[in-house]
């Protein structure tokens, strides 16, 4: 089993974070993992993205051409990134600052709109990349949540650990959110 | 009987390879002198630049390193930093110190480094043949500026010692002659101050030695010593630029 | 112990601190800035030293006062830095002084880009400034393995009193990967007695590179190609299902994993494909490429250059088997689905064969 996913958004989005935290839950669960970041003359404000493998064999080619999934954070990512991803793969798209329709019609799409859901439900947007993480960790099972909060705990400077319990609902809420989503996509497929 | 001259413990005996009349002999001689007197000749490390000194490993009793043209301060800066508690002190001619390896002197007195530096200023390339170097006077002729050097296009010679003692990180620059005793023997002062400066880790010091290349200069040795006095002093004013007791680093 | 997650370039310094360097003179290049940075913080922490050079230049002649003087030393850059370390270079390998160089190769010529490529082979393996002399040259292609040839590489910088190139990449740099960081006993095995510590009760010792006599320099080349002769029994690669393959792929760094993904998706189209990773890049495994191409009729060269590797592999297997190149520029990376197109056309051309 393999899962090859790209995350991309504007530099300051938490893209970044994000896929060193999902590889760095994978690790926790003693997968093979990779993470290769964009990286450019800009320092802030432009786009960014990194690529993120977690794979039960060894990882051969860190490079992802074709992702499995596509986390996109704002419009210009999802122009970008697309047309890349493997046919009938999964794309998940911040429909809080994302006004277009995907075009491709082969993809399991799940439009979430991070930004409202954490303000509602967290009274904090700083923590919405972590509600579409944990959309992609319900959909994809590729890591558990127990796996994404172990990892918090080693990415997070100890002084910063009680900033654990706001980012776990966060994933909960995203995980609530995709639950539901699945079940309409059933009973609408 | 006791002898009243010998050659320094620092000084191999080897003869060196420079031309009758050139003054590098002498400046050779006043920091092994030191050196003996400091009692530091075995540990001491010293850097021979590119130019004519070159094989000055050859001439001091030392471990010494051979560094790559103007990179003497660099290849000092890795010794010193090594060995904190040794002596390490360079010895550049101008073309090596104050053309190609501008940047590696001024950051190495910027950051203080505490190294001593011996900057052999006479105005000329030696090694090569007499082009012109950074420290050439205006309208000194040399193989490369024929007519005589002018300001444009060729620009004007740079007074190492006075830039230097501008930077924060320099402790102790000073400007010397070797044209007579009197001047060798204050010379040899301002050297063991500049290794003293060193040993009380107080920080970067350099002494710039007016010499004489009698060879390039077309002259004989003693109508070189009359050129150096009535040429390089006025453009060249000795003494002491900068003494600070402590730097702040 | 416990693998972490490191990016190339952080795990790469914390390998060389745990291989006993204790000094490190660098400048600012993009795509290595946290090989100065991590040291920067960490080895002021184990007593070490870090000094930012005012330039390149100034850095690698640092590296060579320091390794004259004894110590375990590295300094790392990219492209344009490392041609501008390429007069050190030659002084150091001249002097025979241990030392690493790390190279973070990113795409050229001229300023080129930030992103990876491997375009400095050749600058890397056939010496790289003035005179002849080599450098060992290493290219790890995982994060474990960045950190796994730290040691190893000041290892064989002292033995041969030579230095020591880990040729990396952009991609190897930036990314992340689990890695494992052993506990190594590197403190400094080799006696240094040549090294300038101060003239101590013995007669001076002498770092140089000039050798003004020509009967003396020709007789230190000759020397220096004897120890680059006795380096070929230092070769490192990985053999990649290469046993039964028709067509191999030959690649170093990112470049072969690349290959080595469409190795597997051409195996599961029937394809007898294999990769051979040559590790050290000089020496090159001459013999273990020939053994494992010994049933290709095709090989295919796999990287980020115009055609660099290429050149060494057609030289190693003695032009007897057609080489081909599947080259990506500019920070351009091949991807896995066009190098398997490469691999079936040349399978399906019909051509080739040969015989090792």
């Amino acid at each position: 089993m393999s899962q090859e996913i790209i995350l991309a958004g504007f530099g300051g989005q938490g893209v970044m974070s994000m896929g060193q935290l999902l590889a760095y839950a994978g690790l926790v669960e003693g997968k093979q993992v990779s993470w290769i970041p964009s990286y450019g003359p800009e320092m802030r404000g432009g786009t960014a993205n990194c690529s993120v493998t977690i794979s039960d064999e060894e990882v051969s080619s860190p490079i992802i051409a074709e992702p499995d999934t596509l986390i996109v954070l704002n419009r210009p990512s999802l122009e970008k990134f697309e047309q890349d991803v493997k046919p009938g793969g999964r794309l998940l798209i911040n429909s809080s600052l994302i006004d277009i329709e995907p075009q491709r019609q082969d993809l399991q799409v799940l439009k979430l709109p991070v930004n409202e859901l954490a303000q509602e439900k967290l009274g904090n947007t700083r923590v919405s990349n972590m509600i579409i993480l944990g959309a992609f960790i319900e959909l994809t099972r590729s890591v558990t949540l127990e796996s994404v909060l172990g990892a918090l705990k080693k990415v997070l400077p100890e002084y910063r650990h009680n900033l654990i319990p706001l980012n776990r609902r966060a994933l909960e809420t995203g995980m609530k959110v995709a639950k539901t989503e699945i079940l309409h996509l059933r009973s609408c497929g | 009987m006791r002898p009243v001259f010998h050659r320094p413990e620092a000084l191999t005996a080897i003869k060196t390879h420079y031309c009758p009349g050139c003054t590098h002999g002498i400046i050779h001689r006043l920091i092994a002198e030191v050196i003996d007197e400091l009692g530091v000749r075995e540990e001491t490390i010293g850097v021979s630049p590119v130019g004519c000194s070159v094989l000055a490993y050859s001439y001091f009793n030392l471990d010494m390193q051979q560094a790559a043209h103007g990179r003497a301060p660099a290849v000092a800066t890795g010794i010193k930093r090594v060995h904190p508690q040794k002596v390490v002190f360079t010895y550049q001619g101008d073309g090596d110190l104050a053309a190609i390896g501008t940047a590696e002197i001024v950051h190495a007195a910027a950051r203080s480094e505490k190294i001593t530096t011996i900057f052999v200023n006479n105005a000329i390339y030696g090694m090569t043949g007499g082009q012109m170097a950074p420290t050439t006077l205006l309208r000194q002729k040399s193989m490369t500026s024929p007519k005589g050097r002018e300001a444009a296009p060729q620009g004007y010679p740079i007074r190492v010692s006075e830039m230097l003692a501008t930077l924060d990180g320099a402790a102790y620059i000073a400007r010397v002659s070797v044209h007579n005793p009197q001047e060798v023997s204050k010379a040899k002062k301002a050297i063991k101050t500049a290794f003293e400066y060193q040993m009380a880790g107080i920080g970067f010091a350099l002494v710039e030695v007016l010499s004489t290349c009698p060879t390039n200069w077309g002259c004989t040795p003693t109508e070189s010593l009359k050129w150096l006095v009535e040429n390089m002093l006025p453009v060249y004013p000795l003494g002491v630029k900068k003494m600070q007791r402590e730097v702040s680093i | 112990m416990a693998k972490v997650l490191m990016k190339g370039n952080e795990a790469l310094a914390e390998a060389a601190i745990r291989a006993g360097c204790r000094y490190f003179f660098g400048y600012p290049i993009t795509p290595q800035n946290e090989i100065p940075e991590y040291l920067a913080k960490r080895l002021p922490e184990v007593g070490g030293v870090f000094v930012q050079a005012e330039s390149e230049i100034a850095a690698i002649n640092m590296v060579y006062g320091a390794a004259g003087a004894g110590a375990r030393v590295m300094t790392s850059s990219s492209g344009p830095g490392i041609s501008l370390k390429q007069e050190g270079i030659t002084y150091i390998a001249g002097a025979e002084l241990p030392c690493v160089i790390v190279n973070i190769q990113r795409g050229g010529p001229g300023l080129g880009g930030i992103q990876p490529a491997q375009s400095d082979y050749f600058q890397a393996v056939k010496g790289g400034g003035h005179g002849d002399y080599k450098l060992l040259v290493l290219a790890p292609a995982t994060v474990q393995e960045m950190v796994d040839l730290m040691g190893k590489a000041f290892d064989l910088a002292d033995e041969y009193r030579n230095p020591v190139m880990i040729l990396g990449d952009g991609i190897l740099g930036q990314m992340m990967e689990p890695v494992e960081l052993t506990e190594q006993n590197h403190t400094q095995r080799t006696e240094k007695p040549w090294a300038t510590t101060g003239a101590k009760g013995r007669s001076p010792n002498v770092i140089t590179s000039l050798f003004l006599d020509p009967v003396e320099l020709e007789k230190h080349n000759l020397h220096l190609q004897t120890k680059y002769d006795r380096m070929s029994q230092e070769t490192l690669w990985e053999n990649y299902k290469t046993k039964d393959a028709e067509l191999v792929l030959v690649g170093y760094g990112t470049s072969a994993r690349i290959a080595k993904a469409a190795v597997d998706q051409a195996r599961e189209q029937g394809i007898k494909a294999g990769l051979f990773r040559p590790i050290s890049l000089f020496p090159f495994p001459k013999n273990a490429l020939q053994e494992a191409c010994k049933q290709a009729n095709h090989v295919l060269t796999v990287e980020m250059s115009m055609g660099q590797l290429v050149e060494d592999v057609r030289y190693n297997l003695e032009f007897k088997v057609p080489v081909h190149l599947y080259g990506r520029v500019g920070g351009m990376v091949p991807t896995t689905r066009s190098v398997l197109e490469e691999v079936k056309r040349w399978v399906n051309s019909g051509e080739g064969g040969g015989n090792l």
